[in-house]
């Protein structure tokens, strides 16, 4: 027996909320970035559901499509990353206040 | 305990998601969010989202949190302070992740999805029915999709080139 969909939703919503907690107070790119992951997979768990009750398979079908942007998107940030670090030496992102002042 | 399955995943999908925003080290952040990862392909299970649950393995507790472990590894991050805000920020933090959670949580209530009933579709018919969705409606959002990986692959070529191999930037 599947649990009810607001149950769903209401996780999905929390991990959310958590994944953006993260990305509002770590101070560490790579700690961001895997926040910014979570809550990737937060919405993907929502679509999954209403998809469920819905009994229509388009929204797995979206995960797919998330899943391969999520895929492409880790392997840029990071190349991203790894270039900050090698011009900056630092990847805390109080230490990266170029365009500050 | 009716849904004592769900309710263990999830318990352990938000401990985890916990542990990835509140660990100093970020080796055991991502550690966190293997296992977290792992308590949402469960969840999918449940779903009855048999092959995203295997896709979520392989794709991101496979690549994506080993290739996190590599680029952690590979910058050398475990010294340093992660705790170096002031309390407004953490405040302001939690005030904001509260307000987003009532908010999406509201939609829930609000919207009695607690009501429905899932809509039954046989077990083991659904790989067919991606195949099929893939290959007729979604054709040009695979190519899309495919394009959109070859570009990737060579920005992330270009990105990591070094800056004495040519005038690229690194």
């Amino acid at each position: 027996m599947t649990p009810p969909l607001d149950s769903f939703v209401m996780l999905s919503a929390a991990l959310f909320a958590i994944g953006f907690l993260g990305v509002l107070v770590r101070r560490n790119t790579l700690v961001i970035f895997m926040c910014l992951e979570l809550m990737l997979v937060a919405a993907t768990l929502a679509l999954v559901a209403f998809s469920r009750f819905n009994g229509t398979e388009d929204g797995d079908v979206f995960v797919f499509f998330i899943l391969t942007v999520a895929a492409a998107e880790v392997a840029v940030g990071l190349a991203i990353i790894v270039a900050l670090f090698r011009a900056r030496q630092t990847v805390q992102v109080d230490r990266l206040d170029s365009l500050r002042h | 305990m009716e849904h004592a399955a769900f309710i263990s995943l999830s318990v352990f999908a938000l401990a985890c998601a916990l542990g990835v925003v509140l660990s100093k080290n970020a080796v055991n952040g991502a550690m966190c969010l293997l296992l977290c990862l792992a308590a949402i392909a469960g969840l999918f299970v449940e779903l009855h989202a048999y092959l995203l649950a295997f896709i979520l393995v392989l794709v991101y507790a496979g690549a994506v949190v080993a290739l996190f472990l590599f680029i952690i590894m590979l910058l050398d991050m475990q010294g340093g302070k992660p705790w170096k805000f002031s309390a407004f920020q953490l405040f302001a933090g939690f005030v904001a992740a509260g307000l987003l959670l009532t908010g999406l949580d509201l939609i829930a209530i609000r919207g009695r999805l607690g009501a429905g009933a899932p809509v039954g579709h046989e077990v083991g018919s659904s790989l067919k029915y991606y195949a099929d969705e893939l290959f007729t409606t979604y054709m040009l959002p695979v190519q899309v999709m495919g394009f959109l990986l070859l570009v990737a692959m060579l920005g992330v070529i270009v990105l990591s080139r070094r800056a004495s191999d040519g005038e690229g930037p690194a």
